[in-house]
């Protein structure tokens, strides 16, 4: 039965091909990405070249935007008829994309290999109210990274397991005079914060919202997290230009052998321990985020991302071939390095693992607790308010409850 | 040809440009205070009338009241630095000395930097970790640390106001040399012969000179500063805690990014009946001062 | 010249240095940022000269490989020509008539007063409406969509020079022409056009450089390859997420040399067309 259906569907797929794109006539497709961690362009731009090399009648204009422009430019191109055909999406919007009818629901065309070969976890990205708006691309969490030099020169034998660990690692490093701010993190007012403060609520066990749906923030995980990065930045453990850093600032500096830790995404393993520019490259070490005694072992926000098409393509055959073809388990293999593979096979691969084991060993528990940033079509303001609340909290304009009640109150939930 | 033909003729003329007015600006204008009525979102359905709703709640709103408050900083500040700024350029110019010829020439560079890439330009200088700023200080023994210029509240906006002075204070100096170069020579020989002490001679002699085009480039400035968008869009895009959130990126927020296009729509009118207001304001000045001088 | 004592000549030369310090240092910045060599630009102490001169930002930046990241900021440049020359021509078309029409008759000027007066409004408070009527139209993501759009910036901008240009051609001279038999087109294109040619080709320019410079319209209104301007494409480079700092700003310093150049050759006339309005009050 599978068999004949994956059968079916394939002569489908095959045909619609033939039938959208008679021989000479080309089907042009434009899809949208992100300049910004993960894959990197070239690694998007050579995918993409490979998928029109064995698909001669599709031609792909690929277009960049930093991360924060993104779900802006998706929702403003649906407005035009000649918009974008794919686009890449947050896990936190398909709530509000679906409200609007952004995306094209194509949850008939996921098929069961895919369902069974894909992590669950992954899933979990492109899922609204049981429908599937795309297929995951980027499964990405953020990760503790650590200098091994730096914490070996002071004498420290194992990354910290607990946030708590973390700040007096910390304090050990700044005292010993071997880095003036151990700690980086991406804290400018953007999605970045976050997923920072994200990782944090996991870690404490707390929640976004209530089985209503109204904020639930403001008490018990939610503060506790916010109260401890206003700790580590006041303690001066914290470097405080993380308070208008992006992950890319974030990576600078950590590459850049001004910091002994930094909580980031999977690009950053590579490029640091491996870049070029890197000088740190061959001392980096990388576990999952600490966890909370008692709380939690490790801690993770769900950062990934997926691939859909929108309601506004007229070549929606087209573009499922695209991103079929981009988040198939041999691209993904092949790209490994920025961004690892949706595929649960993949993780036993050598030409996934070599080289990178410690990461894999990060994301084998890192990815299990991956915890979801609240799903609400409202996320835009609900993320606005809260950016404001951490960056008030941190720069000491208010207490961090009053800041997380502010934020519920504008949240607009 | 008859007085109405000539005039027929005139409207005739003026219709192409009145039309395209129509189109890009008039329209617009009016479907805007439609759209303030209602609850319409961007993407979807049509929305409902609302009446004054969304009105009052971005009036009461804090948040409205806080970015009314930044941007008349920013604005004030800015406008307030780059006319003094640009009065001192334009006396130094006016004076001889060797090399003048080329530094009038440089000093149109600023402004003709686009605005973006002059926002660009000072983001990178401002850079906390890798900025040319904080290598300077510290290598002139001016500050130990260094300082993240657009992550405090108090600098970021400061930090603005220097690069859009930067850029536009040249403008300023332009308009202002072109006018004291009409002063006329024999004015200022028979000031100094009676003997005027250099300011007094600056407010009786040149400024009259100076009023006019000066309320003009005062008028122009403030009227963009208060529209301001881009450079706080590049530089900071409203942040550290909304600390430069001026009112064009508050309505960028609601219409676009929230897609609130009915309350979005609401907050631009405020703001246009500020804008037009300050205007009108600086317009019965300009005619006292023309009064005045003449 | 008025004598001038020694002191005062020293300040005087003191502040002149120090205005082409302020004017010149950000500038010179740009550009050396742009050809320092990878990885210079995050040492520390910085050094304020590059080791080594490395333009590959520039190769990189303008090859024209298919599908690469040069290939989209060559577009993107391409598209900021087209859509300023497009808007500018526009521009001039609906102006020149219209300035004419105010300048000989003033009787319909409150009509251009009303037109110049809309320079006060925020491009927000038309934003909303002109994207939905673009997308009605399908001209969202356009070139000639964003230009038309710009028209609200332009239009009444090179009006308002074009009349005061007009105003200062004598009215007898045209006279003499339709005396002569001339047709009000003939009078116009023999006598009244050549006159103010300069003043069309300054407005021309200013027009030009406004829509260059121009930001927010292009942001909302344009999504890929196809419209997107370089100040786009620029903010997108800024937006945090390029880690080589020297390759913003050779993005920054391409972006800059249209209207840098401009500036420079035609500086004169920029200037007289800029303070003509103001200076005549």
């Amino acid at each position: 039965m599978k068999l004949f259906i994956r059968s079916i569907l394939a002569a489908a797929a095959m045909g619609s091909t033939m039938l959208s794109a008679p021989a000479l006539a080309e089907t042009k497709l434009n899809a949208l990405f992100m300049a910004q961690a993960a894959y990197s362009e070239n690694d998007v731009r050579e995918m993409t070249q490979r998928f029109m090399k064995a698909n001669p009648d599709i031609d792909v204009n690929l277009e960049f935007v930093p991360y924060e422009g993104l779900h802006d430019k998706t929702v403003l191109a649906q407005g035009s008829g000649g918009g974008y055909d794919v686009v890449l999406f947050d896990v936190i919007w398909p709530a509000g994309y679906a409200e609007n009818g952004v995306l094209v629901d194509v949850s008939d065309r996921i098929t069961d290999a895919m369902k069974s070969g894909v992590l669950p976890g992954a899933w979990t990205t492109v899922q609204n109210d049981g429908k599937f708006y795309g297929m995951p691309w980027i499964l990405d969490t953020k990760y503790l990274f650590y200098n091994k030099e730096m914490l070996k020169q002071a004498g420290i034998d194992a990354p910290p397991a607990t946030w708590d660990e973390l700040n007096e690692q910390a304090k050990i490093l700044k005292e010993k005079g071997i880095v003036e701010h151990p700690i980086a993190w991406s804290w400018a007012q953007a999605e970045a914060a976050i997923c920072d403060y994200t990782t944090l609520v996991s870690a404490y066990d707390g929640s976004f919202l209530d089985s209503d749906g109204k904020p639930a923030f403001q008490a018990g995980g939610g503060l506790e997290a916010l109260q401890y990065m206003a700790s580590s930045y006041n303690s001066g453990l914290t470097n405080p230009n993380s308070k208008e850093f992006l992950e890319e600032d974030v990576r600078n500096v950590f590459q850049n052998g001004e910091a002994a830790f930094a909580l980031n995404w999977t690009y950053m393993y590579n490029l640091a321990n491996a870049g070029e520019d890197s000088k740190v490259a061959g001392k980096v070490g990388v576990v999952p985020a600490p966890g909370i005694e008692g709380k939690s072992e490790v801690s993770a926000v769900n950062g990934s991302m997926g691939l859909g098409i929108t309601s506004t393509s007229k070549n929606v055959d087209a573009a499922w071939n695209y991103i079929v073809f981009m988040t198939s388990q041999e691209v993904q293999d092949g790209y490994a390095k920025l961004s690892l593979p949706i595929w649960a096979s993949s993780y036993e691969k050598p030409e996934v693992t070599n080289g990178q084991e410690e990461l894999i060993a990060a994301a084998e528990k890192g990815l299990a607790a991956m915890y979801p940033r609240p799903t609400t079509p409202r996320y835009q303001e609900l993320s606005a308010a809260l950016q404001v609340a951490i960056q008030e909290t941190l720069l000491g304009q208010t207490s961090p409850e009053d800041a997380l009640n502010a934020a519920a109150e504008n949240s607009g939930l | 040809m008859s007085g109405d033909r000539l005039t027929l003729r005139a409207w005739l003329m003026m219709t192409p440009l009145l039309v395209v007015m129509l189109a890009v600006v008039g329209w617009p204008l009016i479907d805007t205070v439609r759209l303030s009525f209602t609850d319409t979102r961007l993407i979807g359905a049509s929305g409902n009338w609302v009446g004054l709703e969304n009105y009052a709640r971005m009036l009461t709103s804090s948040r409205f009241l806080e970015t009314l408050k930044t941007t008349t900083i920013f604005a004030v500040g800015s406008v307030g630095l780059e006319m003094v700024l640009g009065v001192l350029a334009a006396l130094l110019l006016n004076q001889a000395f060797y090399g003048r010829t080329l530094l009038r020439a440089l000093l149109i560079l600023p402004w003709a930097l686009p605005t973006v890439v002059n926002a660009t330009l000072w983001r990178l200088i401002y850079n906390p970790q890798y900025g040319a700023l904080n290598a300077l200080v510290t290598q002139f023994g001016l500050s130990a640390e260094y300082q993240s210029w657009l992550g405090e509240p108090g600098s970021a906006l400061i930090a603005l106001i220097i690069a859009d002075t930067w850029k536009n204070f040249s403008l300023v100096a332009l308009i202002a040399l072109a006018a004291l170069q009409m002063v006329p020579r024999e004015i200022t020989a028979a000031s100094l012969v009676d003997g005027a002490g250099p300011l007094a001679r600056f407010r009786h002699v040149i400024l009259p000179y100076l009023a006019g085009p000066l309320m003009v480039a005062l008028v122009l400035r403030t009227i963009e500063a208060f529209k301001v968008f881009d450079i706080v869009w590049v530089m900071t895009r409203g942040g550290p805690a909304n600390s430069t959130r001026t009112l064009s990126i508050l309505v960028y927020q609601e219409a676009f990014s929230f897609q609130r296009a009915g309350s979005g729509a609401s907050l631009a009118l405020i703001v246009t009946l500020l804008v037009t207001l300050l205007a009108c304001a600086y317009t019965i000045l300009i005619r006292k001062a023309a009064g005045s001088a003449n | 010249m008025e004598h001038r004592s020694l002191p005062a000549t020293l300040l005087v030369y003191f502040f002149a240095l120090l205005l082409a310090v302020v004017i010149l240092a950000p500038l010179a910045w740009l550009v050396l940022m742009s050809v320092f060599p990878a990885g210079q630009l995050t040492e520390k102490p910085l050094e304020w000269w590059p080791q080594t001169v490395d333009f590959s930002r520039y190769v990189f930046l303008l090859s024209q490989a298919d599908n690469s990241a040069g290939a989209a900021f060559v577009s993107a440049l391409l598209n900021s020509l087209k859509v300023a020359t497009m808007a500018s021509v526009m521009a001039l078309v609906v102006a020149i008539p219209a300035a004419w029409a105010v300048s000989r008759m003033p009787q319909v000027g409150w009509s251009l007063s009303l037109v110049i007066l809309t320079y006060m409004l925020p491009p927000v408070a038309l934003s909303v409406p002109l994207f939905m009527g673009l997308a009605k139209l399908g001209m969202l993501n356009s070139v000639f969509g964003l230009a038309l759009v710009y028209l609200s910036i332009l239009a009444p901008f090179t009006t308002w020079l074009l009349k005061s240009g007009f105003d200062g051609i004598p009215k007898e001279l045209e006279a003499a022409a339709t005396m002569d038999g001339a047709s009000l087109l003939q009078t116009l294109r023999i006598i009244t056009l050549p006159l103010a040619m300069p003043v069309i080709a300054t407005s021309a320019l200013f027009a030009f450089l406004l829509a260059w410079d121009e930001f927010f319209y292009a942001l909302l209104f344009t999504s890929d390859q196809r419209a997107k301007t370089l100040t786009v494409a620029i903010a997108d480079l800024a937006g945090g997420r390029v880690s080589d700092y020297g390759l913003i700003a050779t993005a920054g310093v391409l972006a800059a040399l249209p209207p840098v150049i401009i500036g420079a050759l035609l500086q004169r006339a920029l200037i007289s067309g800029l303070t003509s309005g103001g200076v005549k009050g």
